[in-house]
């Protein structure tokens, strides 16, 4: 008797689970629905390539170049992974092959409280402190620049290469440094010529994973970046990215009409990518996890 | 070069970098606590903001983002959970549990701007009805779906380390699956869940951009979560950006910044106990 | 034929944190001769070789005290350096553990980090190794492949050739053929039996006809001693202890 009711209870339960189970799927596929419902439009009235390399970005006249902006995260991105790949790794092969326990308890804590400072704190820290640095190293007459942004989003991405490299290095099996050791190789001829060698698929998976990042990254640059709707010349240009424009003239949007459409245009860009990359990304890890079975 | 001298060249560049990095939080935590402690008190805490913000207290953005990451939890603990549950016990891998899972890791990965045009679309403008378009309402559920990856892995991970043995005991017991859930798997799932609990909160908390276009800079207490309101990521942001009251700013900012640690604190004294409790299964 | 201590180890212990693994191990390795080490599984051979060429350095936690003479000198002196002892001393281990890179690359990994320079000779260097390691027919035409795609034996004739092509005094063999079929284990047997002309060899097995085979001395060790040694024909036909009898007729381990 008892055990009868127990199974249909038992099924409505798991049907109910399963339906709070695709929600994450549902609310992934409505936000690809919503997105590109408000940003579709703008793509009768302008084409999509005026949109990706016109040049020119005057909401009041429609034009809608959207190039500035692309040129402008790609070189962000570009210099922040400059800056934060080679300091992350080498943190990472510290953290790995080098450091005595009592370094690690202090190192990995930090990491992490690092990657959990709000964006808009590092915003705040790189408006009052980078920019000026920026702009007394360099003579500037501001210092919102690109490279302003590109420092700050190094800072916040190490976090991510950091602890995905670091994964990467661990995994390597010992037997690799084993063979290179009993071959009279000395601790830094191992990791660079064997073991970061063979860890390399993850660590890049980390980089891609912070590239994506460092792209749909909003509060920490709109601050710092001078906000000018230009093609950049140099790092130490300022510019807009597409977040920061997103960010900017939503409020003076008129609801429903092309410039609003645009802004959401504006969205997908950092969307699409975010998603490829996270996707790349999961299939280096996956192929690292394999390649030592 | 000597290959001896390159060994130590090496190791002095890695121990470099650990400690450049050490610098960096030091830094920017240090900045923070030095421009903040002198606006921050009891008083800042609890007190409205006068004078538009020149002086006074930061009450209505802290009652604001607590509003705010309440509902975000309501809706996501539940969800996450629940399909925490149908992951580990309901269904063995396969399609299903890979496409819920790519999902969810997407979704974690889409970036907070994205976030907020989504949020301003669906919440403001097309539910508008129900949630009251610019609200402490949207801005909890966009933060909602935000943080619910975050539930939904730590939820999992603590679940599957519940020793399959002491299932077994349950149902060699008699007991059935759904009371073997209730009264094993999910309490000796707790620490876990409560961990991903709390690094939601500090996620949630800290965001600014997805609820950027819901929320206003309002000096009055919030009347109800159907209107609009303040939080403190976005009353830093715009105190920042128009550059109203440095002070007031940095006060702000070094509440987050307190809130972050203290959570950043509870997270990892619960993540010992609970590998505490994988320990001694 | 007068074949004179390339190795002298005396009074040899080393613990693992509290563990006494090693206890007062007394050895003379002749030069130019292979000696085998046999013993039930965890009785300290591995850890007795990997004195030889310093790798328990690797392991936190390890202590050692004796020497390990190598030409006389103690290599746990302080003033020796660990890299180049590893030159000379070069060891094969129990999986091969081929780097995940070309066949050529693994071999030319040595030469080139101790210095050898120019294509030429590193060519050179390859070709004499493999040959060296009765690889170099099978591998000739793909020395740009990955040498993960070599079947077990290869791979482990391959690590054989890493370790020759940086020209070591002595050869250290950790249960080389304990993951391969029995062909592979023949030819690396034989291989083994060949390069005693040049080198001074150490095998550890858990398989007592390979060692019966292929040394011309063993030493039997027990729970971190080392109970007998002597020539091989004597030591197998004639043992002198019990336990090593015990063992060889196969009561137990």
């Amino acid at each position: 008797m008892k055990k009868g009711n127990g199974i249909n209870t038992e099924k409505i339960v798991a049907a109910i689970l399963l339906l709070f189970s695709i929600t994450a799927s549902f609310i992934l596929l409505l936000i690809m629905l919503f997105i590109f419902d408000s940003g579709l439009p703008m793509f009768s009235k302008i084409g999509i390539l005026d949109f990706l390399l016109g040049d020119k970005w005057i909401p009041a006249k429609n034009l809608f170049g959207a190039f500035p902006f692309i040129v402008t995260a790609l070189i962000v991105t570009l210099g922040s992974v400059i800056i934060a790949v080679p300091l992350g790794v080498s943190c990472a092969i510290f953290l790995s092959e080098i450091a005595p326990r009592w370094a690690r308890n202090i190192v990995r804590p930090a990491i992490e409280l690092l990657s959990g400072i709000p964006s808009i704190i590092y915003g705040v820290f790189a408006l009052v402190v980078i920019v000026n640095l920026v702009k007394i190293s360099f003579n500037l007459a501001t210092g919102e620049t690109i490279l302003a942004a590109s420092i700050i989003l190094a800072i916040m991405i190490l976090p991510i290469i950091i602890s995905i490299s670091q994964d990467a290095i661990e995994s390597v099996p010992r037997i690799y440094r084993e063979g290179s050791y009993s071959m009279g190789a000395t601790d830094w001829e191992t990791i660079s010529r064997v073991v970061v060698p063979a860890a390399s698929p993850g660590i890049i998976a980390g980089i891609i994973l912070a590239m994506g990042r460092a792209i749909g990254e909003t509060m920490a640059v709109v601050l710092v970046i001078g906000n000018v709707e230009k093609l950049p010349m140099s790092f130490l240009s300022s510019g807009e990215t597409l977040t920061s424009a997103i960010l900017l003239e939503m409020g003076e949007a008129v609801v429903k009409s092309l410039h609003y459409n645009a802004l959401f245009c504006l969205g997908i860009v950092p969307f699409i990518i975010v998603l490829i990359f996270s996707f790349l990304s999961s299939r280096l890890i996956a192929k690292t996890k394999t390649r030592f079975a | 070069m000597n290959r001896k001298t390159t060994d130590k060249l090496a190791k002095t560049w890695l121990w470099f970098s650990a400690i450049l990095i050490i610098l960096t939080l030091l830094a920017v935590l240090g900045y923070i606590f030095t421009m903040g402690i002198g606006s921050f008190s009891i008083s800042f805490l609890t007190e409205m903001p006068r004078d538009n913000w020149r002086s006074g207290g930061i009450m209505p953005a802290i009652l604001g983002s607590l509003i705010v990451v309440g509902i975000a939890l309501l809706f996501a603990t539940p969800i996450g959970v629940g399909t925490a549950v149908y992951l580990t016990e309901f269904t063995k891998e396969g399609k299903i549990t890979r496409l819920i899972r790519m999902s969810a890791d997407s979704l974690n990965a889409v970036p907070s701007i994205v976030f907020g045009l989504f949020g301003l679309a669906l919440f403001v403008f097309y539910l508008r009805e129900y949630t009251g378009g610019p609200s402490l309402l949207s801005a909890g559920l966009t933060l909602g779906f935000m943080v619910l990856p975050t539930i939904i892995r730590t939820s999992e991970v603590s679940m599957r380390a519940v020793p399959f043995a002491e299932r077994m005991e349950s149902y060699g017991l008699g007991a059935s699956k759904l009371e073997t859930i209730w009264n094993i798997v999910i309490p000796g799932a707790i620490p876990g869940i409560a961990t991903g609990i709390i690094l939601s909160i500090g996620r949630a908390v800290g965001e600014t951009a997805p609820i950027i276009f819901m929320v206003a800079l309002n000096p009055t207490i919030p009347e109800s979560i159907f209107g609009s309101g303040n939080t403190l990521t976005t009353q830093l942001y715009y105190l920042a950006m128009e550059g109203i009251s440095l002070k007031v700013a940095f006060g702000t900012a070094l509440t987050l910044v307190l809130i972050i640690l203290i959570l950043n604190t509870i997270a990892r004294i619960l993540k010992r106990k609970f590998s505490a409790n994988l320990r001694r299964s | 034929m007068e074949h004179k201590n390339k190795i002298e180890i005396r009074n040899l212990n080393l613990w693992y944190s509290k563990n006494l693994a090693l206890k007062n191990n007394n050895l003379d390795i002749l030069e130019k001769q292979v000696t085998a080490l046999i013993g039930p599984s965890g009785c300290g051979k591995s850890t007795f070789i990997r004195c030889i060429n310093r790798m328990n350095d690797l392991i936190d936690d390890v202590r050692v005290t004796g020497e390990v003479n190598l030409d006389g000198k103690n290599v746990y002196d302080a003033d020796v350096d660990v890299v180049a002892l590893r030159k000379r001393v070069g060891m094969v281990f129990q999986r091969p553990n081929p780097f995940p890179m070309t066949v050529y690359d693994n071999i030319a990994y040595g030469p080139k980090i101790h210095g050898v320079r120019g294509r030429d000779k590193l060519d050179k260097i390859v070709e004499e190794s493999l040959k060296a390691a009765a690889l170099w027919n099978e591998v000739s035409d793909r020395l740009t492949t990955s040498a993960l795609e070599l079947s077990g034996g290869q791979q482990q004739r391959l690590c054989i050739a890493r370790t020759l092509a940086v020209k070591p005094e002595v050869l250290l063999f950790d249960e080389p053929c304990s993951a391969l079929d029995p062909i592979s284990t023949g030819k690396i047997e034989d291989l083994i039996y060949n390069l005693k002309r040049n080198y001074t060899i150490v095998i550890v097995t858990h398989n007592m006809q390979q060692a019966a085979r292929v040394s011309d001395f063993t030493g039997f060790f027990l729970m971190g001693e080392l109970l007998e040694f002597g020539d091989t024909k004597e030591l197998f036909e004639h043992p002198k202890e019990k336990a090593t009898e015990d063992y060889i007729t196969g009561r137990f381990g």
